[in-house]
């Protein structure tokens, strides 16, 4: 334990000292970001979908986070239904190991 | 064949979907399986698509919120997920999270950033995958000791238990995990994740990568328990990462749905996966697959270092990634069947006994 922590604490230092001329590279260029989305080439609810991101991203964010654990939630249950149906036991398992 | 891509409609590109279907079963399986999100699978996956860099980040984040959620109910029914040490962990998580993401704004006023985090990724990688083999091999040590005593090891038994020593600090308040069956300082998990979350933070990775080892050999917790928890806190910490990268319009929930559709079969599968294949073994694949993502790191430096050769190194490290996700993804699902068809076929012939008798 003790040789761990000398060799973290040297890891550690190493990179302090190393730190200020990595940083000092020139930095790249930020990645493009979409102000505004397209509704031209987007149709029905795909369309629907670009204009509330155009209308408000706060709104667009909340309801991108509420679909995502709803939709994970109505798989999750549709999968447990039919892993249910196979036979196999999914409620219990060996202990391993400690 | 136009019906085989579909507008993406923030970016306004138009996309193969299959593809994103087949990245969603094979990053479940492994998340589902090693408890991680897999945003280092994901982005080359993505990329490869077409997927534009900004979009690629969120889009997989938005995914693997849903994908963890979905991975953290069979691990739950399974008893592998301790929601109060997850609990705990999350504050740890976020705060160091916050605090890494504050360094990395430091580090970019003062230059570059990409190369710390790029060395500091290497480092901790191969850490990582030195902790994992020093393990296994430790306890090959012991059994081997063990069999020429004429003796037998626990089967419980772990090769580094560094962790024990930790339990031995007993600052108050002291906590039961009964789920782990750990009783610890509360200090220990905070300060683990709180350690974690920074890195994580530094290198703007979900952190499944590091807080599950981090979990096993620091907090103690059991392979399969580690895996659970550590997904458990994947969720939650996904759900936060997809409001931020949403609202600063770098998601595309089209792609991320589609995704999800995949990764639901594929948790299914990688979660069912950890009854069949022994803690050790879990460990000896997430060493195998940290290697892996260091190699491709490696293969993106060089890129980086020796622009003439920059496509070729490029190509190599998302062919080498995406390999290790087929391979490793095809051993899980071969694994899980194997598991499967004997545990199936041993209920018949008990039920066959049953009836005779």
């Amino acid at each position: 334990m003790q040789k761990l922590l000398a060799r973290i604490v040297a890891l550690g230092v190493l990179a302090w000292l190393c730190l200020p001329g990595i940083a000092g590279a020139a930095g790249p260029a930020a990645a493009p970001l979409v102000i505004v989305a397209d509704t031209r080439i987007a149709t029905g609810w795909l369309g629907w979908w670009a204009n509330l991101y155009n209308e408000s991203h706060l709104l667009f964010a909340l309801v991108t986070v509420i679909i995502i654990p709803v939709v994970g939630l109505i798989f999750g249950v549709l999968a447990d239904l039919i892993m249910g149906h196979i036979g196999l036991d999914l409620r219990s398992r060996e202990l391993a190991e400690h | 064949m136009d019906w085989l891509y579909v507008l993406m409609p923030i970016a306004g590109i138009k996309i193969f979907w299959p593809g994103l279907i087949i990245l969603g079963i094979g990053v479940g399986i492994i998340g589902g399986f090693f408890g991680m999100g897999g945003a280092w699978m994901v982005t080359p996956g993505l990329n490869i698509l077409g997927f534009p860099m900004a979009f690629a980040i969120g889009t997989d984040i938005a995914h693997m919120a849903g994908k963890s959620l979905i991975s953290t109910m069979r691990h739950g029914k399974f008893g592998n997920v301790d929601y109060k040490l997850g609990l705990i962990m999350l504050v740890g998580t976020i705060v160091g999270f916050e605090l890494g993401a504050q360094m990395v704004m430091w580090l970019e006023r003062l230059g570059s950033v990409e190369k710390v985090v790029r060395y500091l990724y290497l480092v901790l990688l191969a850490l990582i995958a030195w902790m994992v083999f020093a393990d296994v091999a430790k306890k090959k040590r012991k059994e081997r000791e063990a069999a020429a005593a004429g003796q037998e090891v626990d089967k419980l038994a772990t090769g580094i238990e560094w962790h024990k020593t930790l339990h031995k600090i007993k600052i108050p308040p002291m906590v039961h995990f009964n789920v782990a069956q750990i009783y610890c300082s509360a200090w220990l998990p905070i300060l683990v994740s709180l350690l974690t979350g920074w890195l994580a933070g530094i290198l703007g990775i979900g952190g499944g990568l590091i807080r599950m080892p981090a979990l096993i050999y620091f907090v103690g917790c059991p392979t399969h328990v580690a895996v659970g928890t550590d997904l458990f806190e994947v969720m939650i910490s996904g759900l936060y990462g997809t409001g931020t990268y949403t609202y600063k319009g770098r998601t595309e929930l089209v792609a991320a749905m589609i995704m999800l559709c995949g990764a639901a079969v594929g948790a299914q599968i990688g979660t069912v996966a950890t009854k069949y294949i022994k803690g050790y073994g879990i460990r000896i694949a997430f060493g195998l697959c940290v290697i892996g993502c260091a190699l491709s790191i490696i293969l993106k430096m060089l890129a980086k270092g020796i622009p003439g050769y920059g496509g070729v190194f490029d190509g190599a490290a998302t062919v080498l990634i995406l390999g290790l996700v087929s391979c490793m993804s095809i051993y899980i699902f071969v694994r899980m069947m194997q598991g499967a068809k004997a545990e199936i076929a041993a209920k018949k012939a008990r039920a066959e006994i049953g009836v005779a008798g």
